[in-house]
């Protein structure tokens, strides 16, 4: 590992360079929405083909291995299929992840775009109020905020997005911010355009791009987020699966049934990973000057 | 230089009421607000409630009543826990060394690996080492930091025996060795994350440096490469870093919080699930002011120190 090797790329970057580095990000986004679309179709396909169902519970074939007897990936401490829990979970994961970045992603805008447009001081206090909440670290947040709700799906999903709306707002202002002084939205204000008009015909639609990114991001983060407070007790509740919360009892099983453990946090995982790797493909796809790394 | 930092702290100083009034918000949002820890005890009357509530103050107006609560704050007055009637900032206080142990070292491991990668990728920028960082690092970012805790236990704990599967040392033992081979664990896991973001930033911070003329005029006159890359490149490109380990910091206690669940290290991360399974209210709510107050003083830090090796900055 000689640094001198790297002499010639100081001065001089190899050429055809960024166009590999984009064709590598695409087949990343491509495999992220393959995964993404896996999970999709096995969460809401798999129940109606897979024979177990997820509530059954089997004394006598608890703790079964993956991948040997008649269970493909298992059982649970109660003998459940581990499989079916899985699609099921998913159903309920990916929908709380899903719901949960369009309230963020629809909050955040509305905050973005207000203190964008407006500017002056009402922009100052709402981007001053993005800054206050995001000094409080997510999780904590959120799990304050569990712990005061009765935890239902509707309310799991409010709270994450509660603490997910900030970075949208405060993208979707800067990028207000710059639209709003261009032409086609000066001439807009000239032509008598309502600001109602200007904001949402005119300038959202020229900001969608980075929008799209966020959105994207932010179901990784929503499913994260979920997985973690589930996880811990204080999301999802038992007898509805999610992803986390199959993870509840793992921990004391990680000796005699590590597949407890393994296989729900590998789901997480991948649709985290999907998710990752689309918004960053995307984030080039859509707008190469928010390449920022 | 002393204008730049006047208005940064103002600005610090707006945040800060902002913070707090976010919290007060959020502790007259919990379930019977202020007056919940009295509602539990036996034989309380309504009668008995209205003459605390009053006692507390909690029949002024809002606005004297957060002033009234802001005050304590900035004094060091959070209250009491319910669980043991110990003053909130006691019982913080207590949990904060082994919080500030497990992120500072996970930090240090995270800034030197994150360094390395990060500059090795600007180096060979598009290389086969590049493209696997930059995989990688996303990848750690997707991973569940307490599967992955729960993973590297399962790995390294029960299988291989190697390290230990949770505590901060072992009971009758305790020493220095002891309490290191329990850090490890934790450690590496929390610093997962914070070496896929500092590496990911390093490398387009060397990128942006060995970009720009200097460092062409220090190859030009013939310096050796390595002296280039060291004094001249790396010097530079580390500047920004400052203000990232300051924007880090809610990322690293989250963190924190989830592997010493996993790990059982007595931290703060720790007592704030704890206090939320016992609904000590006082002490979710100091902590969660505690967590937000350290960010907030961890971002002035990061820009104050950003100011004193960066002249640049203080013409803005």
């Amino acid at each position: 590992m000689t640094l001198a090797s790297a002499s010639t790329e100081i001065a001089v970057p190899r050429r055809g360079g960024r166009g590999a580095r984009r064709f590598a990000r695409h087949r990343l986004a491509l495999v992220g929405s393959c995964t993404i679309l896996f999970l999709i179709i096995a969460s809401a396909l798999g129940p109606y083909i897979n024979p177990y169902d997820d509530l059954h519970i089997d004394i006598l074939h608890r703790f079964q291995p993956p991948f040997v007897g008649l269970h493909l990936l298992g059982t649970d401490q109660l003998g459940r299929d581990m499989l079916a829990r899985l699609e099921m979970a998913g159903r309920i994961s990916l929908t709380v992840g899903f719901s949960a970045m369009a309230l963020s992603i629809a909050f955040g805008t509305i905050i973005g775009v207000v203190a964008g447009f407006y500017g002056g001081i009402l922009g100052a206090v709402l981007m001053r109020l993005v800054d206050a909440v995001l000094c409080f670290p997510s999780i904590f947040l959120l799990l304050a905020l569990a712990a005061f709700v009765e935890p239902t799906l509707l309310s799991i999903t409010v709270i994450i997005a509660a603490t997910a709306w900030m970075e949208v707002a405060r993208l979707v202002e800067a990028q207000i911010r710059a639209l709003r002084d261009r032409d086609f939205a000066v001439a807009a204000v000239a032509l008598g355009a309502s600001d109602r008009m200007i904001m949402f015909r005119e300038l959202i639609p020229n900001a969608i791009a980075a929008v799209i990114v966020a959105a994207t991001l932010n179901v990784a983060r929503a499913i994260l987020l979920e997985s973690y407070i589930s996880f811990l007790g204080y999301g999802i509740q038992p007898p509805i699966p999610s992803w986390g919360n199959m993870l509840n009892n793992a921990q004391e099983y990680l000796v005699s049934a590590p597949w407890l453990a393994i296989i729900p946090g590998a789901a997480i995982t991948l649709a985290v990973t999907g998710f990752n790797f689309l918004g960053d493909g995307l984030r080039d796809a859509l707008d190469p000057r928010l390449d920022v790394r | 230089m002393s204008l730049y930092l006047i208005r940064r702290v103002g600005q610090s100083l707006v945040l800060l009421l902002l913070v707090s009034a976010i919290g007060f918000a959020l502790i007259h949002l919990a379930p019977g607000g202020p007056l919940a820890q009295f509602t539990l005890t036996p034989g309380m009357t309504s009668a008995d409630l209205a003459r605390i509530a009053h006692q507390m103050g909690l029949d002024r107006p809002l606005p004297i009543q957060y002033w009234e609560w802001f005050r304590r704050l900035l004094v060091g007055d959070w209250g009491l826990s319910y669980r043991d009637n110990q003053p909130v900032l006691a019982v913080i206080g207590s949990h904060v060394p082994a919080t500030l142990e497990l992120m500072i070292t996970s930090t240090l491991v995270a800034v030197l690996l994150g360094t390395w990668i990060g500059v090795l990728g600007a180096l060979r920028r598009y290389s086969v080492f590049d493209y696997l960082a930059t995989v990688g690092a996303m990848v750690a970012l997707s991973l569940p930091t307490f599967w992955f805790g729960l993973v590297v236990i399962y790995a390294f704990s029960v299988k291989l025996a190697w390290l230990p599967a949770g505590g901060l040392y072992t009971i009758g033992d305790g020493s220095f060795l002891d309490y290191l081979h329990h850090l490890i664990g934790p450690a590496l896991v929390l610093a997962l994350v914070t070496v896929a973001i500092w590496s990911r930033y390093m490398r387009s911070s060397m990128l942006e440096v060995t970009n720009q003329d200097f460092v062409r005029t220090a190859i030009a006159k013939g310096l050796p490469r390595r002296v280039v890359i060291i004094r001249h490149a790396l010097r530079n490109a580390l500047l920004p870093m400052i203000t990232l380990a300051g924007l880090q910091l809610p990322t690293l206690l989250g963190g924190a919080l989830v592997t010493e669940t996993i790990f059982t290290w007595p931290g703060m991360g720790r007592l704030f699930l704890d206090s939320i399974g016992y609904r000590d209210y006082p002490v979710v709510m100091g902590l969660l002011m505690f967590t937000a107050l350290l960010v907030l003083l961890g971002n002035l830090a990061a820009d104050m120190l950003y100011a004193v090796y960066d002249p640049r900055i203080r013409i803005d």
